[in-house]
């Protein structure tokens, strides 16, 4: 008699630790290949975009610190910049300076998490994030003491930033740009050539450049494929373009240029900062705007180049104190509807890795 | 898959765990010992002072979660005089719109963290309880309160001497014992 086998299903998740949060994965396996994978989001659904229109424009800032958590700052700059296109707003020139320096160490921060949690995805358990954590905590440190809080920082407000930073913001502010190219160097020169690494990760979970463009991939996701997109230079939005920085690409869109291409990510942010810090101008940080802002009617996409890559904000006005219409484009939901591409045909092992490259934050995918 | 340089990596990362036998520990003891928080801290805390608040119920209207009970009657003076002040701890953000929008600087985060309660309801605050008796009020949206308040203690300068004071790390030592009971 032949012996007969049957694929079965296998739920990685809602509670599994390299699910980074509550997402699950009905994966369908044959032996220990990926035939079949199903991703099912939800859990975290807080209906962030409904609630919106029940609130006026400025309540809705704290909001969308829920959104991707591990970048709040991002978030409520997206949000901002989609309000002010809409009511044609000015904003003073520090407060954009303050504007791009808290976006960029949120961008160090966010990258900081995500190759720290690809490692341990990897099988690096804990080793790594904690020498990423600790500049993390650092930023965390620095973000705090503007705002006065480490994770939902509520910071921009429409035509401009809520407050001025304290005065020793900015000499802290120097001494991290200065460090922080040695820090990166360390953690290159212990992974970028680490033999397992290699292992795991070269010609793992290829998305080819032409799949990438087509499901509307943006970020490092997008890049590491070979596509040079980023937001910040396609469409500089803000005062990006007085900026010089580089925009590094991958050329295999494995997930060892996802790794790469954050690492990369972060020695330009560092570069952006240390010329923000030397433009920065004094002067006001708000303009004046009116408690109840009501935009005239019409409707608004403003997007910016988030960590994990597009974040947009689609805003229709009704001349009214709320918004008639409040969608949120994510990136990284956007991004996970490749999964499915990336994995099938290689082991679940590779599952988790590809996964764990992607970056992605549950808070946002589920919203 | 070929191990090339088999056992460079291993020796790396050794290299490196050597290098932080001699690097002073950046650990904080919570909860025996405490950093010094922002001086911005958006604590879990609020603070109400009755004597400046006029009853305008403008913290009421910003806040996004509807969160703030307001109840007055109008007094002798032709005031309003507060008889109900309430807020759900629960349901707060901590977002500091209400302490943004207050034209009176009446109300204030606070500077604690440490709130958590066993009811539901315990979490609700009324007036009483909300006024500054036991209360450090933080500098969040109030500046003369900040320029009081001690300086944040900064992980980037580490045990290192910081460039201003030569002040150290500091840590807030609290009771020797582990835990500190219900
Ligand atoms: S806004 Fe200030 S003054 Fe007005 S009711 Fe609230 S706390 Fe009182
Ligand atoms: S902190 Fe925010 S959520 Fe809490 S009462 Fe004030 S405005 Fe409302």
């Amino acid at each position: 008699m032949a012996i007969r086998t049957e694929p079965f299903i296998l739920n990685v998740g809602p509670q599994h630790p390299s699910t980074h949060g509550v997402f699950r994965l009905r994966v369908t396996l044959d032996g220990e290949v990926v035939v079949d994978v199903e991703p099912v989001v939800g859990y975290l659904h807080r209906g962030i975009e409904k609630l919106a229109e029940g609130r006026t424009y400025t309540q809705n800032i704290p909001f969308t610190d829920r959104l991707d958590y591990l970048a709040s700052m991002t978030n409520n700059f997206a949000y901002v910049l989609a309000v002010e296109k809409l009511a044609q707003i000015e904003v003073p020139e520090r407060a954009e300076y303050l504007r791009i320096i808290m976006a960029e160490m949120m961008r160090i921060a966010s990258h900081l998490m995500a190759i720290g949690f690809f490692l341990n995805d990897l099988g690096a358990m804990m080793t790594p994030v904690l020498y990423m954590w600790r500049e993390r905590e650092k930023l965390l440190d620095l973000f705090e003491m503007v705002c006065g809080q480490r994770l939902t920082y509520n910071y921009m407000r429409i035509g401009g930033v809520s407050q001025d930073i304290p005065e020793e913001f900015l000499p802290a502010l120097k001494k991290f740009v200065a460090e922080m190219p040695t820090f990166i160097d360390e953690y290159e020169w212990l992974l970028s050539q680490n033999e397992i690494l290699l292992a795991r990760t070269k010609g793992v979970g290829i998305l080819p450049r032409d799949v990438a463009i087509n499901i509307a991939a943006s970020g490092p996701v997008l890049r590491a494929s070979g596509v040079k997109w980023d937001i910040r230079k396609a469409d500089p939005y803000s005062i990006y373009d007085r900026f010089d920085f580089e925009v590094p690409v991958g050329n295999v869109g494995d997930c060892y240029d996802r790794y790469w291409v954050r690492m990369q990510e972060m020695r330009q942010s560092v570069r952006i900062l240390e010329q923000a810090l030397e433009q920065l101008p004094g002067g006001e940080v708000y303009a004046k705007v009116p408690q109840l802002l009501r935009p005239p009617a019409g409707e608004v996409y403003g997007h910016i180049e988030a960590p994990k890559g597009e974040l947009g904000f689609y805003l229709v006005s009704d001349n009214s104190i709320a918004p008639y219409r409040f969608h949120i484009r994510p990136p990284t939901l956007i991004n996970l509807t490749a999964l499915k591409d990336m994995v099938i045909g290689w082991k679940v092992a590779d599952l988790i890795v590809t996964f764990g490259s992607m970056d992605v934050c549950l808070g946002e995918i589920d919203r | 898959m070929k191990f090339e340089r088999y056992g460079i990596g291993i020796a790396k990362g050794m290299a490196i765990t050597f290098k932080h036998l001699f690097r002073p520990p950046i650990t904080v003891q919570y909860p025996e010992e405490k950093l010094v928080v922002s001086r911005r801290i958006r604590g879990n805390e609020l603070v109400w002072f009755p004597d400046r608040c006029t009853g305008c119920a403008t913290c009421a209207k910003s806040c996004p979660q509807g969160n703030i009970e307001i109840a007055t009657h109008v007094g002798s003076e032709n005031n309003y005089v507060v008889d109900k002040f309430e807020l759900d701890a629960g349901r707060c953000m901590f977002c500091g719109l209400c302490v943004e929008s207050c034209p009176y600087e009446a109300l204030a985060m606070g500077v604690s963290y440490e709130q958590a309660q066993y009811r539901r309801g315990d979490l609700v605050w009324s007036k009483e309880e909300l006024q500054p008796l036991n209360k450090r009020p933080s500098g969040y949206a109030r500046p003369e309160i900040e320029a009081a308040l001690p300086k944040q203690s900064l992980l980037i300068y580490g045990d290192k001497e910081r460039d201003e004071g030569g002040q150290k790390l500091r840590l807030i030592p609290l009771s020797k014992k582990r835990g500190r009971g219900v």
